[in-house]
């Protein structure tokens, strides 16, 4: 534990969710917390490097946890896969196993030692666990009074570590948006799987997955699906044209990130938080705005 | 009309493949399975699979070691955890598809035409260069070495909206210290 955070972007803030790291960011400073990026990231590997070769993506991880060591932080990661799997390596790499020694061996030879000092920590949790909720009304200029949004956590951020929220069932995010004026709507698909990198590379399963999650968020009357990882955002939001042919039902929603909401209630001027790089019409999304008296 | 046998006997069955598993995925209580079905149920993908995640388990407890491997369910599962989380045994069912894909590519069985594992493939050999996924550059390699034009093609209009939205570039995106990077992979190689 350490009583600083350090930003880790992954390859995803950097890419294709400018938008997340463009919110994120400036709501972080907005509540007392600014972040300083991890100089000379590398990427996480993802589920990617799992999958060829578990040694190999578990080292990689531990010089990130090394970098973030040397500054006495602990690390933010805004995705969730960077998220579970900087934690995963981290569980690894602090347990008194054989693989440990041989890895954390390699890393010192390699001049990035790791001692197991860190954290990882995703903005949410430190958001309304340690920030807390109150501090984040505190900052509110313009509830988003009358906003109707379906809370979608996806899976990697809740599953297999459930430290601060539940597997199933979580409610962290549902509880912000209500800090900031929203009105969450009971979200049964809150969880289900997006599909992950599957929707890059099987179609099939990428317009069937979330024609499922788009369907429940219209069902329960959402005005936008409000996420928390890159991923998720980017296959509930590119398929929407293929979807809405493929089955026949217009389920055409925003999908946009919860900072970006955050930085909407906050005062923050709307064409900083990258709102632009929607793939998807934002207008009636703007016309509900301005309804619920927001700017 | 050629008949074959379509059930294994016992003498080829592969009984060492239930320990190595155990071993390569963590997954100590793997062989507490009661065959149950949670998982299955619970799989987002499972209605995509060959065999689901619960004749997955039921394959490797008994040494079906052929048919877990060149399943294309390893490849499906999309690491959501959800079955994991909810095995009533407490089998970390997640990490037992990762140790079956890492041994399917170990032993080149995996199945051929399907994009998934040319994806872990590449990714990783991004990152092993670099320190860095590009993802343009990831996506490219993909098409190129699944050798699917049509595919790369169809993705063209996304693409385009993308880069008008700023959301994808050119570059190729690498750490600084590369040369630690490389340090570090040859001092894993070596302890091995």
């Amino acid at each position: 534990m350490n009583n600083n955070y350090i930003y880790y972007p992954g390859c995803s803030l950097k890419g294709n969710s400018k938008q997340y790291e463009e919110s994120i960011l400036p709501v972080f400073k907005e509540v007392g917390l600014p972040l300083d990026e991890l100089e000379d990231w590398n990427c996480c590997g993802a589920t990617a490097y799992f999958s060829v070769d578990e040694t190999l993506a578990t080292a990689i991880c531990g010089r990130n946890l090394s970098l973030a060591e040397k500054k006495a932080s602990d690390i933010v990661a805004p995705c969730a896969g960077c998220y579970l799997t900087l934690k995963k390596a981290n569980k690894v790499l602090k347990a008194e196993t054989e693989k440990a020694k041989k890895i954390n061996h390699a890393l010192e030879q390699a001049g990035c030692a790791y001692h197991g000092g860190v954290e990882v920590k995703h903005p949410l949790e430190v958001l309304v666990k340690d920030i807390g909720l109150d501090r984040v009304r505190e900052k509110v200029r313009n509830k988003l009074t009358g906003l109707k949004v379906a809370c979608y956590y996806g899976c990697q951020l809740v599953r297999p570590f459930t430290d601060f929220d539940d597997p199933d069932y979580p409610t962290t995010l549902d509880s912000l948006m209500e800090a900031i004026g929203a009105e969450p709507v009971p979200y049964s698909a809150k969880t289900r799987c997006c599909g992950g990198s599957l929707t890059g590379t099987i179609e099939e399963v990428g317009k069937r997955l979330n024609f499922i999650l788009l369907k429940e968020a219209r069902r329960r009357g959402a005005d936008a699906i409000v996420t928390i990882c890159p991923l998720c955002q980017f296959n509930l939001e590119i398929l929407q044209d293929k979807i809405v042919k493929a089955y026949g039902e217009d389920v055409m929603m925003p999908v946009l990130y919860f900072s970006q909401l955050m930085g909407l209630a906050f005062g923050l001027p709307k064409e900083d938080l990258g709102f632009s790089r929607s793939i998807i019409d934002l207008k009636p999304f703007w016309q509900k705005i301005s309804m619920g008296g927001a700017r | 009309m050629d008949i074959q046998r379509k059930v294994k006997y016992e003498e080829e069955l592969d009984k060492t493949f239930l320990e190595e598993i155990k071993e390569m995925s963590g997954a100590e209580d793997l062989d507490r399975c009661i065959q149950c079905g949670t998982c299955s149920s619970s799989c987002p993908m499972s209605v995509y699979m060959d065999y689901p995640p619960r004749k997955i388990i039921g394959l490797v407890k008994n040494g079906f070691k052929d048919e877990a491997l060149r399943s294309f369910t390893i490849w499906l599962c999309s690491s959501c955890y959800t079955c994991q989380v909810r095995c009533p045994a407490k089998i970390e069912i997640t990490e037992v598809m990762y140790a079956l894909k890492r041994k399917a590519i170990e032993e080149k069985v995996y199945p051929q035409g399907l994009a998934i594992p040319v994806l872990d493939k590449e990714m990783s050999q991004l990152i092993r260069n670099y320190g860095r996924n590009s993802e343009l550059w990831l996506i490219l390699r993909l098409y190129l070495k699944s050798r699917n034009p049509m595919g790369l093609l169809r993705m063209t209009p996304l693409g385009l909206k993308l880069l008008k939205t700023g959301r994808m570039s050119f570059k190729r995106e690498a750490i600084k210290d590369r040369k630690q990077l490389k340090a570090l992979l040859k001092a894993i190689k070596e302890a091995a």
